[in-house]
């Protein structure tokens, strides 16, 4: 997911190559699309579609990785001022901005190859308003076909049949249909049985890999180093053998890391001395993220689950695309995806990671542009306090937008946190 | 005697506090912080150690059986006399830097000796600044006189406020600018400030304080030179506050001042759960359980409206003293609402008001709740205030916001016990002394305080 000048030197490993690879082949075939003739779908991450889509041989286009990509290359600043001058107000969510911003900066994509115009729009809403309003500028923009995937929200905390017949009726009749015209191709149900299958499969590894951090010490990051981790799965390889690879090989590389009783990898090299187990609720910021994880590391601090890992789709519940069902199963990929999780979930949920993980506590990292992920924070941090006995820490900054990462005031706040969780343990063995 | 020290070096002022071998308070110590942290810290701290031997000799006053009206009366001479000498030997560093200023070699871009028009000749130049500061070290005597009220312990508040007040005069007198005169202090000041505090030779100056009294009772000039001779030597250190990472302390001497906040105002009011501090540039509203250990807190981010600086913010939009907003704003009986929390906008809406005649005390009562109101916000994200609270840091000396504050609070919370020390100030310190005190015992608790929790 990270270009190269972010790309941490020790995460470099087979896995992380074989990644790099994958992304540069796909941007590269995005880039050559005018001429190759290939169509895209430009979609959102959460609850996404992309074995449909690939069933359709529609490249994938996400436009919020392209945002927190150009966070991470140093570009979002300058697209955020574009679209500001475009009359985007300071609160609109990053994101947007600086996907506006590149999109009228001449679309240069990460790997510096130009996007290709969507062919269509696919708009999955779950969970974020602000994903109606953005396709409603793409479509301003370009003139192009949008088809819109609504998902009920999980309000009770359960799928229930009528939700999923609901979804799954809007895939027949308005999602596949759209499809169908913008490809020129029929929907081939064995096609998409075959990638969900393999979908599956990459799923089993993947999910072995965040659940390696129950382990003491974790040989992972489950938020720094699980964005990395995450990007083939949430993104446009689902369903394909490079995803299975991909995770087949992540997956040896952990159960290695994990024999040999190691750490994490960082930036700034291995974690030894594991020194406090955190569990992270709410996005990275991608403008600062290695200084951001730097203080983490520096402390020992590592993150053995976080929800942000979950925002693509939810697989602790035992979770896996299951081909006999093929559109049912995208529906319920889609409803469980983290922001369409109602607020007794999200508690639920974070308070048997603190508990499953063994972890000192949750750590809120708070987005300023992000209602959908902030809105309710501060009570589900009471009530996982109450719930667990361990403390909260709760800290702020913004996805993409670098005026809002105040980095004195992170580590302020982080080091309060860890000696906090510190002297308590000294109150406690005392 | 060993002693623990905790520095909180903060973004307005820098504070020292001692603890003697069995946890006890022995000496406080602070100065302004501006650009230099280094000398802060060596200020603050030899500020500590000089209250430190008032408090030994306050002690061996008492144990000689010297009787104790006496005995503050000898106390009080000895430090009067000391803080005159200080005052003084600060005036001469202010002195001949603002001089050397007006030197020809003098480069100084801003202080240029003749100013463009080159209508003032340097003689006329320098014979203003002396007579100011002549002025200012003849009248020294009277502000450390036994019962005179001093405004601030600060040479920068001190001196600056005597010296304005003067140049005004003058600069009536010899037709120069006031302006002109007023900056000559604000560049000096700073180098003043910055320069390292000369090691205090404690005996000689407090028999030399003593006066005639030492001639006329040796046993107390003997009981002065056996404490001022006591060894004091640092066994245990601890720093915290923005400026901790410029602090000579080892990382793990180094306490987020979060923690230490939390820990002080547990030990000065035990029964304490909820801690508000709000300090030069920052608000932190913090829970703590039964041992003083922080179990929540919420700080102001992004911004820093609300907080100490804000009010410097406004003393120097109207022209006054910081210490003297306080003062000024109780005196309000019918108070302006100040919607603006931005620190810029509130200056813009004080001048509209000023200008829409409102009175200058509603105003600033107005800016007093302003500040608290925000305070108020950051209290219920990090949990709600909860019996007892202890308000702390620099604002807590300020009446206004107390009062505003206790207004809000029972407003919101109801019928709650509100704590302020006159040592809130260093609240901070103390913390971090009392965790360096605990590194030292080896054992991660604090027996004094156990005891006392118990």
């Amino acid at each position: 997911m990270a270009s190269e000048r972010d790309t941490p030197v020790a995460l470099k490993d087979e896995a992380q190559l074989k990644q790099k690879q994958m992304i540069a082949d796909h941007f590269s075939r995005l880039g050559r699309s005018a001429e190759s003739g290939e169509k895209n779908a430009y979609t959102f991450v959460p609850g996404n579609l992309t074995e449909l889509l690939l069933s359709f041989d529609l490249l994938p286009v996400l436009p919020e990785i392209n945002a927190l990509q150009a966070g991470m290359r140093g570009k979002s600043k300058e697209y955020i001022a574009t679209a500001e001058k475009l009359g985007h107000s300071e609160d609109v969510c990053t994101y947007v901005k600086c996907d506006l911003g590149m999109m009228k900066s001449g679309n240069v994509g990460p790997t510096g190859e130009p996007m290709p115009d969507p062919s269509v729009l696919l708009l999955s809403y779950t969970g974020c308003f602000t994903f109606l309003k953005w396709f409603e500028i793409l479509k301003q923009e370009y003139d192009c076909p949008v088809t819109l995937l609504h998902v009920p929200y999980q309000g009770d905390g359960v799928i229930t049949d009528s939700m999923r017949d609901y979804v799954v009726e809007q895939l027949k009749n308005t999602v596949i249909p759209a499809l169908e015209k913008v490809s020129g191709k029929r929907y081939d149900e064995d096609r998409l049985k075959e990638l969900l299958a393999r979908s599956a499969k990459a799923e089993d590894d993947m999910v072995w890999v965040l659940e390696s951090a129950k382990n003491r010490p974790s040989p992972i990051d489950a938020y720094f180093g699980g964005v990395y981790y995450l990007g083939p799965i949430f993104t446009a390889f689902r369903g394909t053998e490079d995803a299975i690879d991909y995770y087949r090989c992540l997956r040896a590389e952990i159960e290695q890391r994990l024999a040999q009783g190691q750490g994490p990898v960082t930036p700034e090299g291995q974690i030894d001395d594991e020194r406090f187990r955190l569990v992270v609720e709410g996005p990275p910021n991608w403008t600062n993220f290695r200084e951001f994880w730097k203080m983490f590391a520096d402390e020992g601090a590592v993150v053995v689950a976080s929800t942000y890992t979950k925002v693509g789709g939810v697989y602790d519940n035992g979770f896996r695309h299951d081909p006999s069902r093929p559109l049912e199963t995208l529906a319920e990929y889609c409803m469980g995806c983290y922001t369409n999780l109602n607020l007794p979930t999200r508690v639920e949920m974070l308070s048997r990671y603190v508990r499953e993980y063994s972890a000192d506590g949750l750590l809120i990292n708070s987005i300023k542009s992000c209602n959908s992920f902030s809105a309710g924070q501060l009570m589900i941090l009471r009530e996982v306090e109450n719930r667990t006995g361990r403390p909260g820490g709760f800290i702020e900054s913004d996805l993409v937008d670098p005026r809002y990462f105040s980095g004195a005031n992170i580590r302020n706040r982080l080091e309060s946190y860890f000696q906090m969780i510190e002297q308590k343990r000294v109150g406690k063995s005392a | 005697m060993k002693y623990s020290v905790g520095i909180d070096l903060g973004s307005t002022t820098t504070k020292a506090v001692i603890l003697g071998e069995s946890g006890e308070v022995l000496g406080r110590g602070i100065t302004n912080s501006r650009s230099n942290y280094q000398v802060a810290c060596d200020v603050a701290l030899g500020e500590a150690l000089l209250n430190a031997r008032f408090t030994l000799l306050g002690a061996s006053l008492e144990a000689s059986g010297i009787e104790g009206e006496k005995r503050e009366r000898v106390l009080q001479r000895i430090e009067l006399g000391f803080r005159a000498q200080q005052y003084l030997a600060q005036l001469a560093t202010l002195n001949a830097t603002i001089l050397g200023f007006l030197e020809p070699q003098a480069e100084h871009s801003g202080l240029r000796l003749v100013d463009e028009a080159g209508q003032e000749s340097p003689e006329k130049l320098r014979g203003a600044a002396r007579e100011i500061l002549d002025r200012m070290k003849a009248e020294a005597p009277e502000l450390y006189a036994a019962g005179a009220e001093r405004k601030s312990d600060f040479f920068r508040d001190l001196a600056g406020s005597r010296y304005l007040n003067l140049a005004e005069g003058v600069a009536a007198e010899k037709e120069i600018s006031f302006d002109r005169l007023a900056g000559w202090f604000d560049k000096a000041i700073l180098e003043v400030e910055n320069r390292p505090p000369e090691k205090d030779d404690f005996e000689s100056r407090a028999v030399a304080a003593l006066g005639s009294d030492a001639v006329d009772d040796p046993a107390l000039a003997r009981v002065v030179r056996d404490a001022a001779a006591v060894p004091l030597k640092k066994a245990a250190s601890a720093g915290t506050g923005y400026g901790r990472r410029t602090l000579p302390f080892a990382k793990e001497e180094i306490r987020s001042e979060i923690l230490c906040h939390g820990l002080g105002a547990h030990a000065m009011f035990p029964l304490t759960r909820t801690v508000l501090d709000i300090g030069g540039q920052d608000t932190k509203a913090i829970q703590v359980d039964e041992n003083g250990i922080v179990t929540s807190f919420q700080m102001n981010d992004r911004c820093a409206a609300g907080c100490g600086r804000y009010l410097g913010y406004i003393a120097d939009e109207m022209n006054v003293g910081v210490h003297e907003l306080g003062p000024m704003a109780c005196k309000s009986k019918r108070p302006v609402r100040i919607n603006s929390t931005c620190t810029v906008f509130a200056g813009a809406e004080l001048r509209e008001r000023l200008s829409l005649g409102e009175k200058r005390e509603d105003i600033l009562s107005g800016l007093h709740r302003a500040i608290i109101l925000r305070a108020m916000s950051l209290i219920a994200r990090s949990g709600g205030a909860t019996d007892e609270f202890t308000f702390t840091g620099g604002v807590a000396r300020n009446e206004a916001a107390v009062r505003a504050l206790r207004t809000l609070i029972h407003e919101n919370y109801g019928e709650v016990t509100i704590n302020i020390s006159p040592d809130s100030i260093y609240t901070g310190a103390l913390g971090a002394a009392l965790f360096a005190r605990r590194d030292l015992l080896g054992d991660g608790r604090d027996r004094a305080l156990e005891k006392e929790a118990s």
